[in-house]
């Protein structure tokens, strides 16, 4: 009883992180129909950019804030130099990119900061030892609360800022229909790049939750873009609000098939899951029922 | 509505307005426009009409900025708009209703007409990004002015409908609601009664000629009685050239226009002009 606790909760802090790297898949896959294959690499490189600075004895909030306004910057320079110029090309040229910005990003990470695993503290020496309920040791730490609040906190203002802000109206507007939205005086282009930028966000902020429980290293984020990309895809790609419940449900479950069946089957668990959602429901659990033009 | 183009940042000049010279598209070896010119002041209906495949929308999309013209040029209060894009023709002054409805689907009828009130906006992007307070009270004057342009076309009721669940006469007062909100100084409607009963023609009709107090209108339209009952001049296209210009009734009366048309010569007395 106490494992499956223990699974649980340990599922609950590593599925709001996949929904994290999920919610930043979501956002773009919305606005520019792209799956971003970078996001975990460019997570990566803002988790190395607060790595120096705590290396400089700079105050670890500090740091963890430089981490998520580097996300901001990376995103925005990503979609004004990358990917502008591939709008209205072929679908493949994006994935093609991104891919390749992937490499790319995660060599120059191994290149500045060497290839050989690092641990990061939590911010503000957060504790990471389980907490004792009663008599019962729980394996969930103050961090894991952490984890789940921080991401709480991102998914509510991003909600506040879609649907009650007349630039997240602009966004959705962009999102659905640009060239209405153009002839409306909305700046498309702009919006798109607050749109990556806020995704790359998104993905920073993953990428400094997770680096305290695994070890930072130029591909520390790999198994999180797989994870976080099945539960964007169990969310529906294109309901931020699925990719939090898909993001808890696939940490869940990779957290049983991890715990019950040996952590090798994990990776093995995310891909099955990814199978089975795009053979049963490809359109995901959230995703509008309604056909969409793009 | 009217203190809504006060407003406006376009509303400069007093009478001066669209100015369309010598305009030539083609597309590969068809000429979709040929050497058109005409104007359009404020407080004036313009009508453009002619046989399907005359260039009537692509007029629209050069003044819009979507098509760039291979010849002449276009003005707009004095100012020639050289490399305008879509985006800042509404910043301008400029507003356009698309053939059908042109809704935009994921939003609701007074997100719809939100958007369209963007030009009113004051407060920019990074404010909203910031959480200002400034852009919180930004958002309810949109939303205030959104509504009252619902309201003032009669579809308020539908504020917060999707628009694809909504009948069609709806969603095209929806869509004009949302070119009319931002206080436009010229708008320009690209077939407004198409699919429209009569009743709702005739309604549409008295539309035009009230919004000739605030703005200037330019129309794409099909429907001669609305043409004819509304506009205060109208430009005829035929193969991408203009081959009248006039009042209704000189247009009527314009042989000319009757052979486009018919695309046979007709007898003059036909004409009940």
């Amino acid at each position: 009883m106490t494992l499956f606790i223990d699974l649980t909760l340990n599922g609950l802090s590593y599925g709001a992180i996949y929904a994290a790297v999920a919610l930043g898949l979501v956002l773009i896959w919305r606005a520019t129909r792209v799956i971003n294959f970078a996001q975990g690499a460019l997570a990566t490189l803002t988790t190395y950019v607060a790595a120096s600075l705590l290396d400089r004895s700079i105050n670890s909030w500090v740091a963890f804030a430089a981490a998520l306004v580097a996300g901001l910057v990376f995103g925005a320079v990503t979609e004004r130099v990358f990917m502008r110029p591939l709008y209205g090309k072929p679908e493949l040229n994006p994935v093609v990119v991104t891919i390749g910005l992937l490499i790319l990003v995660e060599s120059v990470a191994g290149a500045i900061w060497g290839s050989t695993d690092r641990g990061i503290a939590p911010p503000g020496g957060v504790s990471q030892s389980g907490i004792i309920l009663g008599h019962t040791y729980l394996d969930f730490s103050a961090f894991d609360i952490f984890i789940l609040g921080s991401v709480i906190v991102l998914m509510v203002l991003m909600l506040v800022l879609f649907r009650w802000t007349s630039l997240g109206l602009k966004m959705r507007a962009s999102a659905f229909a640009p060239e209405v939205a153009r002839l409306l005086g909305v700046r498309v282009g702009r919006i798109l790049t607050v749109g990556w930028a806020l995704a790359t966000l998104a993905g920073a902020l993953a990428g400094m939750l997770v680096a305290p429980l695994v070890f930072l290293s130029p591909n520390m984020m790999d198994p999180m873009l797989v994870y976080g990309f099945a539960a964007a895809v169990l969310g529906g790609l294109d309901s931020p609000v699925g990719a939090l419940v898909g993001g808890i449900l696939s940490g869940l479950g990779i957290s049983y098939i991890g715990g019950y069946l040996g952590s090798s089957m994990e990776t093995v668990g995310a891909a099955l899951l990814l199978i089975a959602v795009l053979s049963i429901r490809p359109e995901g659990l959230f995703a509008a029922a309604k056909a969409r033009r793009v | 509505m009217a203190q809504a183009s006060e407003q406006s940042p376009a509303v400069a000049g007093p009478n001066t307005s669209l100015e369309v010279e010598g305009v030539t598209v083609s597309f590969g070896g068809l000429t979709a426009l040929d050497n058109v010119s005409f104007r359009a002041s404020d407080g004036e209906v313009v009508g453009v009409i002619g046989p399907n495949g005359a260039g009537k929308t692509t007029l629209f999309n050069v003044i819009c900025g979507f098509v760039r013209p291979a010849a002449g040029r276009i003005s707009w209060r004095g100012r020639e708009l050289r490399h305008q894009r879509p985006h800042q023709l509404a910043h301008l002054g400029i507003t356009r209703t698309l053939q059908g409805v042109g809704l935009i689907a994921g939003l609701s009828a007074l997100e719809n007409v939100m958007v369209g009130a963007q030009p009113l906006a004051r407060t920019g992007s990074a404010s909203a990004l910031l959480g200002l307070p400034s852009s919180a009270k930004e958002e309810r004057r949109l939303r205030a002015s959104a509504l009252e342009a619902l309201a003032r076309l009669g579809v308020a009721a539908y504020a917060g409908e999707h628009p694809s669940s909504l009948p069609y006469p709806i969603q095209k007062k929806i869509a004009l609601a949302r070119a009319l909100v931002s206080g436009p100084a010229l708008t320009l409607m690209d077939e407004p009664a198409s699919g429209l009963s009569s009743s709702d023609i005739a309604e549409l009709g008295e539309l035009l000629r009230g919004l000739r107090s605030e703005m200037g209108v330019l129309i794409v339209e099909h429907n001669m009685d609305l043409v004819m009952a509304t506009c205060d001049r109208i430009v005829v296209l035929d193969f991408g050239r203009v081959i009248a210009t006039g009042t209704p009734a000189e247009v009527r009366a314009n042989p000319v226009v009757t052979e486009a048309y018919l695309g046979a010569p007709v007898e003059a007395e036909a004409s009940d002009a």
